[in-house]
């Protein structure tokens, strides 16, 4: 039996039917097409899939998408604006912490979700902030350095 | 060296806004009109006969449009060597690991698809099942395949000089046993596909593959269709190191679901079916005798090598041969001998990954090295200066280093690390440790036996003249190979990199053998120079007629003409070009000529200036069994010095820092350079320190997923210092080699030297876990008390 949700996502407003089993990550990619949002296992471990939701960076594969009804969510598709790339983005682009770019995606919303409560972060709190999210290609010493060139 | 304005800089990727924004688009984002979606039946047993399947019940459920099995997809044998074709799409008579392909239903809904493969009734005969090397061995043993007795999968047997007369006349003798465990890809993206027909009978399977051409072939062949009637394409791909180097069941499958319900198709493995299907790195399980002489003068090698192999050969004859092969550098050794045995066993099946065959014998040879280096009392970053092959070289199994910057690597890691002043003053608990390595920049031969070119590129100039379009088939898995080849394009063309479009990944655009073995930078690169040099010499050519000049006082730079003799008038030329444009604001004022008019002009007077450009190596290696497996254009080559803290009371091992230098020729680009540094390093870190597939004693993964499985995290990550070794490769476009294998090569023994220099204990199984280190020192201090 579906359940109709409203909820925010990238400010805009969404109202939409929903399986009671189904998961935001499915929500954003196959419903919304919010294909920007990765799924690396279903099972919470990888944090491709990382949102923003009310404030808080969250596996969007661990959420149902009826939990997130009446919430706020933020996704890759709403950090670039009309200016162009979001500074942090920019920054992964200038300093190469991007290899395969499947974890991107949710490392940067991670990063993001991070400088947003912490702008002076150490690197002690950076790995931290992204130690949610696995990355096999970079060996993270550049998206540290593109972390810390974000840092206030 | 030459003056570059594109090569050797740090230009910015030209994938990576798209991937930092979300719009770069992966397999699993593409969806279909009308798609169905696959779902695959696999074996729940080791090892089995099927004594019938009933697929009665699937197709019955509302919502199936097709369940498949041996009798539609046939039963043509494929795999990656020929030779050694032993993979059917679905089982046909017997499973022989849990996770054996036995049948594949598509369904309006995943859901439907799944649901549909628990109602497939499979009967079953037990077998008795091995899973070991030793077991599998053993007389008596239950066999997997009809035609390996013993389950022998491939032996090699060589030997180079001769090494029982070179050991005796040796002053110091080293025999030691390394076995590490088997290991997963663990890529991000897990694989999958959408496949589709068109009307025309044509089949587009889009994958995320690092091979589409050989993805290509295998379906062709197994579906028995022409190449020519067969797409494949490649999108964005979540990284591969390996494990998608070859066609799959699942693509495989997909192809014959879609021909079945001319629908498209869309299939994705899960993170447990990324764990089943394997294909990753061998357990290897190493034994090495190394002689030397007192001065230092490495003398002879003696290897022998178990791996177990897992269910069917998939890459293992090319993984027992690289295993051999190359242990034979960088160091001038002699005299060397190798026997190489894989083993079949009722586990997945294992493959090529990140330094293919090489990493564990590097592990272990590297160490005795350093034990030598100890008995004679010499530093060990001498010992193997004094030992290494200068560019030129060539090893004893025919291995020729066409330029090699080892012992600049070795000087450069020395001065990074502060090796001189730390080496033999590390406080307690503390450690410093050392090792080299080297790998192929590309295999010298095609997987299939083929006189095949290994690239083919297309540069093709806007009718404009102010893009040039690069067509290659080549494959971006995050390694920046697209960046890499724009780069190559807009130096040889003398335009700016944001004049290149490039499209990659699509067998529709020649001929490319795709991301492994480390070879498309050179390959490709290669190719791709060749193709802009072509181009560039039409434009020139049509430019030298028209503007009366010798074409050989032309030249192209930064997007203007050059003129090595007295600028002619050109007036009419822009005038022309000006003219074809009535009405454009942005048309050309520059003092110089532009190469847009120019290429315009080329456009007007010849039609579209497409130049082609190809790559093969020369021939290679020598003339014994087995010598096609370790021959490269070129090789790379890798030095590092690990920086460790052992907790003696815990058995804690925690990795401070790494120092890594990498001779990878003329580096295209440093920042992806550097990328490929710090990822081996992080993949050499995890094997050493914490993965392991582990299996129950049915021989089902038990850690399957990402959390047990346990790859290096951002907490985990040491500071990795890198620096660039820069050399000329005499075979590689402008000079340029390998950096994404070679730098994984010393990460491991430089560990193990390091946590020997810290606690006193040599290990000889890997992963590094706290328990195993603590064994090893207890052991070590209840032989000090006696």
């Amino acid at each position: 039996m579906k359940k109709i949700i409203s909820l925010t996502i990238n400010d805009q407003s969404h109202e939409i039917a929903v399986e009671p089993n189904l998961t935001l990550a499915d929500m954003l990619r196959y419903e919304l097409a919010l294909t920007g949002t990765k799924k690396g296992c279903d099972t919470g471990d990888c944090g491709a899939c990382t949102v923003i939701m009310d404030g808080n960076a969250v596996n969007s594969c661990l959420v149902l998408a009826a939990q997130a009804n009446g919430s706020v969510i933020e996704t890759i598709e709403g950090l670039s604006t009309d200016q162009g790339l979001h500074p942090l983005q920019e920054a992964f682009v200038e300093k190469g912490a991007i290899q395969c770019g499947f974890c991107s995606p949710g490392v940067i919303m991670s990063a993001k979700n991070m400088l947003d409560k912490n702008p002076n972060p150490s690197e002690e709190e950076i790995r931290e902030g992204i130690s949610g999210n696995l990355c096999r290609c970079t060996g993270y010493q550049k998206i540290f350095e593109a972390i810390e060139s974000q840092s206030s | 060296m030459k003056d570059f304005d594109i090569i050797s800089t740090r230009a910015h990727r030209i994938d990576t806004p798209d991937k930092a924004t979300g719009q770069a688009v992966f397999t699993d984002d593409i969806s279909r009109p009308g798609q169905l979606y696959g779902a695959l039946l696999q074996s729940p047993h080791a090892h089995a006969k099927i004594i019938s399947i009933d697929t009665t019940k699937a197709k019955a459920l509302p919502g199936v449009k097709s369940v498949i099995t041996h009798e539609q997809a046939g039963h043509i044998k494929y795999g990656v060597s020929p030779a050694r074709y032993d993979e059917t799409v679905f089982a046909i008579d017997k499973v022989r690991y849990i996770g054996d392909e036995i049948a594949a239903v598509a369904a309006v809904t995943l859901e439907i698809a799944l649901k549909a493969c628990t109602l497939i009734e499979v009967e079953y005969e037990l077998l008795p099942a091995v899973f070991t090397v030793e077991d599998a061995m053993k007389e008596g043993a239950p066999q997997l395949h009809e035609n390996s007795p013993g389950n022998l999968c491939a032996e090699v047997h060589q030997e180079f000089g001769d090494v029982a007369a070179a050991l005796k006349k040796c002053d110091i003798i080293k025999t030691s046993t390394m076995k590490n465990k088997r290991q997963d890809g663990a890529f991000i993206e897990m694989q999958g596909c959408v496949a589709e027909f068109d009307n025309r009978g044509v089949l587009t399977l889009v994958s995320s593959t690092q091979v589409p051409h050989y993805v290509q072939r295998t379906v062709a062949m197994v579906l028995e269709m022409d190449v020519g009637k067969i797409r494949v394409k490649k999108p964005y791909v979540g990284a591969g190191f390996g494990i998608k180097a070859a066609a799959n069941p699942m693509e495989l499958a997909c192809c014959i679901l879609a021909r079945e319900t001319k629908k498209p198709v869309k299939m994705n493995f899960t993170r447990d079916q990324v764990f089943m299907y394997g294909r990753a790195r061998h357990q290897f399980t190493h034994t090495i005798t190394t002689g030397a002489m007192l001065d230092g003068t490495l003398m002879a090698i003696k290897h022998e090598c178990c791996l177990d192999g897992g269910a069917y050969t998939s890459f293992g004859i090319a993984t027992v041969y690289y295993t051999g092969s190359l242990l034979g550098g960088p160091y001038k050794i002699a005299n060397m001998s190798y026997d190489g045995y894989r083993v079949y066993n009722n586990k997945p099946t294992c493959g090529a990954q990140r330094g293919h065959g090489a990493v564990i014998a590097r592990a272990l040879f590297e160490q005795q090295v350093d034990m030598i280096a100890e008995e004679i009392g010499m530093d060990p970053m001498e010992l193997r200066i004094k030992n290494m092959m200068n560019a030129g070289d060539t090893t004893c199994n025919d291995l020729n280093m066409s330029s090699f910057g080892m012992s600049e690597c070795i000087e450069a890691v020395r001065e990074g690390s502060d090796w001189d002043k730390k080496k033999g003053n590390m406080p307690n608990g503390k450690g410093i440790g050392m090792a080299c390595g080297f790998f192929v920049s590309g295999a010298g031969y095609p997987i299939y036996r083929s006189d095949t070119f290994h690239g083919t590129v297309i540069v093709k100039l806007t009718e404009d003249g102010g893009t040039a379009l690069v067509y290659t088939a080549s494959a971006e898995i995050g390694q920046g190979s697209d960046t890499a080849f724009a780069m190559i394009a807009a130096e040889a063309l003398g335009i700016p990199l944001d004049h290149i479009r490039l499209a990659s990944g699509d067998t529709d655009m020649g001929v490319d053998l795709g991301a492994y073995s480390s070879r498309q930078t050179l390959m490709t690169g290669h190719a791709t120079k060749n193709a802009a040099d072509h181009a560039k010499a039409q434009v020139l050519e049509v430019l030298a007629e028209q503007l009366n000049v010798p074409k050989e006082e032309l030249d192209i730079k930064n997007g203007f003409i050059e003129f090595s003799g007295d600028t002619p008038d050109f007036s009419a030329l822009r005038t022309r070009y000006i003219k074809e444009h009535r009405g454009w604001t942005d048309n050309p004022d520059s003092e110089k000529l532009t190469f847009k008019e120019a290429s315009r002009v080329a456009f007007l007077e010849r039609g579209s200036i497409v130049g082609t450009g190809k790559y093969k190596p020369h021939n290679l290696g020598g003339k014994f069994k087995g010598a096609a497996v370790g021959t490269s254009p070129a090789y790379g080559c890798s030095a590092q010095v690990a920086e460790v803290t052992v907790d003696m009371e815990t058995g804690q091992v925690t990795i401070d820092s790494i120092t890594d230098a990498h001779d990878c020729g003329k580096a295209i680009n440093m920042t992806s350079v550097e990328g490929q540094m710090e990822g081996s390093v992080s993949m050499g870190i995890g094997e050493a320190m914490h993965e392991e597939v582990i299996f129950n004693d049915k021989g089902q993964v038990l850690n399957a997923d990402l959390a047990e499985y346990k790859i290096v995290t951002s907490m985990d990550m040491p500071r990795v210092k890198t620096i660039v070794v820069e050399s000329d490769e005499p075979n590689g476009p402008y000079g340029a080699k390998e950096v994404g294998e070679g730098a994984i090569m010393p990460t491991i023994p430089a560990i193990l030297n390091a946590v020997y220099n810290a606690a006193g204990v040599r290990l000889n199984e890997l992963p590094l876990t706290p328990e195993r280190v603590f064994h090893a020192i207890q052991d070590y201090k209840e032989r000090m008390a006696k």
